[in-house]
């Protein structure tokens, strides 16, 4: 139940960006003579101060913070795969220098870094923009996939490969790697919602590309354009709103699983442990 | 206390990863910062300001080890090079002047949360099944906020609408700073709203984290058992099931610690703050780098401060670690 709602909500976005803008059509950053109208059967969320319609900011927002979300974890999760599997099938040397590189940069905290390396960019475009994300969201998932690639490379399969004479990049690749494909998808939805929260941090900050419309490039102009003092609600919390959307399926996604394999977490009402109060 | 003592390194090794990372990342990122910097401003700054800029990345024409040599030599002195912003104040003493604000705000925040949300988890993992199970979707949908949106939410709310709470700064511009009761009461009603943003934007995960393991331990023979010898409801779930349960949850605060910095830095941005984020949003206005590196440094070296005292506590509380023969 939690796997198809979770799924539904991040069905319901993934169109959102890929096909709202194809229905809206019109364009996110034309501005009208309607500044800062309350939602109306015209505008569904309102305009902006500058008369710009708050509904198809967000269907056009979705495209660059879930874009930036989805590249960045694509970069992240290359990284963690590469790192994760390498270190946990050599083991040895290797796997100590990479556990020690990922253990450091879990430790460090990543916004400060992201928000320091965005500074020094020349251009903050939406690639450069995942890419600096993907450089420090990538060693939570290093750490799962390491500690499952310990694991799984015990098993007689791998074992056998290497018997057969199969090389190591070939047995972590084309052995390893599809076993721990459910591990990877995991890590790889909770990537994109924290980037998807890093990209609208940045923006909030003014250290993306604000010429381009994202949640968080939305949320930026509504505080600098004293949104709040004005008390246009309309105005800054959809796009929270959405980000909290999508990070709410996501979880949901991850519960259901994690419900799966520990059923002991399930909310199901139990005769025993109503006695127990 | 070997446990401690491996620790103790490798924070010593992130420390010195986190100190070289700030030294390489103006010379490994495309351009020169003193140039963007000139081009940015369009060649509004002063002279001496390039000048210091230059010597606080330790960029000259000598050998890249021995600008390393000379960073780090800069750095064992606590010299941070001057700020663009507040030239030519140092960035050490911006640093220092409002650190104190963000570390007493997110720490009582962060120790808040802790207590909070942990104990909804214990509870609701006891509970399962009764009305507290109305939480949990409460709590995943709160997981994934932004901290800032959290932020703008409660001013919206309680500073604008009801007028309960200031929106900005630390004190009222009525009262002078001071050891006075009138001060002290002043910086705690300014220290609301911002506090409870960090409160509940970073409660869900320690509620879903907790509940998990503490659901996972209740099936344990050993609770069953406490259950069995009769122990009271309480003492079975706090002293048996609990106490074991939080070894895993520290662990797991320990590392998001690096998260809740980050929104706090974003939170304190939205309440004029006169913490370090404050401060760094400033740095990132006025392409201030030495500001922004000298924050993010300090940031770091907090953030581990904090694992390193996550990890006093676990030793405390679990036995084993303490035990001398490995």
């Amino acid at each position: 139940m939690k796997i198809k709602i979770g799924f539904g909500i991040l069905v319901f976005f993934a169109l959102m960006a890929l096909v709202g803008p194809l229905l809206i059509g019109a364009d996110p950053a034309a501005t009208s003579e309607d500044g800062l109208q309350g939602p109306s059967a015209e505008h569904w969320l309102g305009t902006t101060q500058t008369g710009q319609d708050i509904l198809t900011q967000i269907v056009y927002g979705a495209r660059i913070s879930m874009g930036v979300g989805v590249l960045s974890a694509v970069i992240a999760n290359l990284l963690a795969i590469l790192v994760g599997l390498v270190g946990g099938y050599f083991g040895g040397a290797v796997d100590e220098v990479l556990s020690v590189l990922t253990n450091i940069f879990l430790v460090l905290p990543a916004l400060p870094l992201i928000i320091v390396l965005a500074g020094y960019l020349p251009q903050r475009g939406v690639g450069s923009v995942a890419v600096v994300i993907a450089v420090t969201g990538w060693a939570w998932g290093a750490r799962v996939l390491r500690a499952q690639t310990l694991s799984v490379r015990r098993r007689d399969f791998v074992q056998a490969a290497r018997a057969s004479g199969e090389g190591p990049l070939r047995i972590i690749f084309f052995e390893i790697m599809p076993v721990l494909l459910p591990v990877i998808a995991t890590s790889f939805l909770a990537t994109v919602v924290a980037a998807i929260l890093a990209e609208a941090g940045l923006s909030f900050l003014g250290l993306a590309d604000l010429s381009t419309v994202s949640w968080g490039s939305m949320l930026y102009f509504a505080q600098n354009g004293q949104a709040l003092l004005i008390g246009a609600w309309w105005w800054f919390i959809p796009p929270g709103l959405c980000i909290a959307l999508i990070g709410t399926g996501l979880a949901l996604v991850n519960f259901g699983i994690d419900e799966i394999a520990n059923p002991r977490l399930r909310t199901v009402k139990v005769k025993v442990r109503k006695a127990r109060t | 206390m070997r446990f401690l003592a491996r620790r103790l390194g490798f924070y010593l090794l992130t420390a010195w990863a986190a100190i070289t990372l700030n030294f390489l990342i103006p010379r490994l990122m495309p351009g020169d910062p003193v140039e963007l910097l000139v081009a940015r401003m369009k060649g509004n700054v002063e002279p001496e300001a390039i000048d210091a800029m230059r010597r606080a990345f330790g960029i000259s024409d000598a050998s890249l080890w021995q600008q390393y040599l000379d960073y780090l030599g800069n750095l064992a002195r606590g010299e941070l090079g001057r700020s663009i912003t507040f030239f030519p104040t140092e960035v050490s003493t911006v640093i220092a002047d409002s650190l104190p604000w963000t570390v007493a705000l997110v720490g009582v925040a962060t120790l808040i949360s802790y207590l909070i949300g942990t104990s909804l988890g214990v509870l609701m993992a006891w509970k399962r099944g009764t009305w507290l199970d109305g939480v949990l979707p409460a709590a995943t949908f709160m997981h994934a906020v932004p901290y800032f949106w959290v932020a703008l939410a409660l001013v919206f709310v309680f500073g604008v609408t009801l007028q309960w709470f200031p929106v900005s700064r630390a004190y009222g511009l009525d009262v002078m700073p001071g050891m006075t009761g009138e001060f002290a009461a002043s910086v705690l009603y300014h220290a609301a709203l911002p506090a409870i943003t960090i409160v509940i934007a970073s409660m869900a995960d320690r509620i879903l984290g907790m509940r998990n393991v503490m659901v996972t331990t209740l099936g344990e023979d050993y609770v069953v058992m406490a259950e069995a010898k009769g122990l009271t409801s309480r003492r079975v779930m706090w002293a048996y099931a609990a106490r074991n349960a939080i070894l895993p949850n520290i662990t797991s605060f320990a590392l998001s610690l690096g998260f809740v910095v980050g929104g706090s830095v974003l939170t304190e941005i939205v309440f004029s703050y006169p913490g370090i984020g404050s401060m760094l949003l400033k740095g990132v206005e006025n392409e201030d780098f030495p500001l922004m590196q000298g924050i993010f440094l300090v940031i770091s070296l907090a953030v581990l401060v904090a694992n390193f005292l996550a990890d006093l506590a676990y030793v405390v509380l679990d036995p084993r670690t303490r035990q001398e023969s490995e």
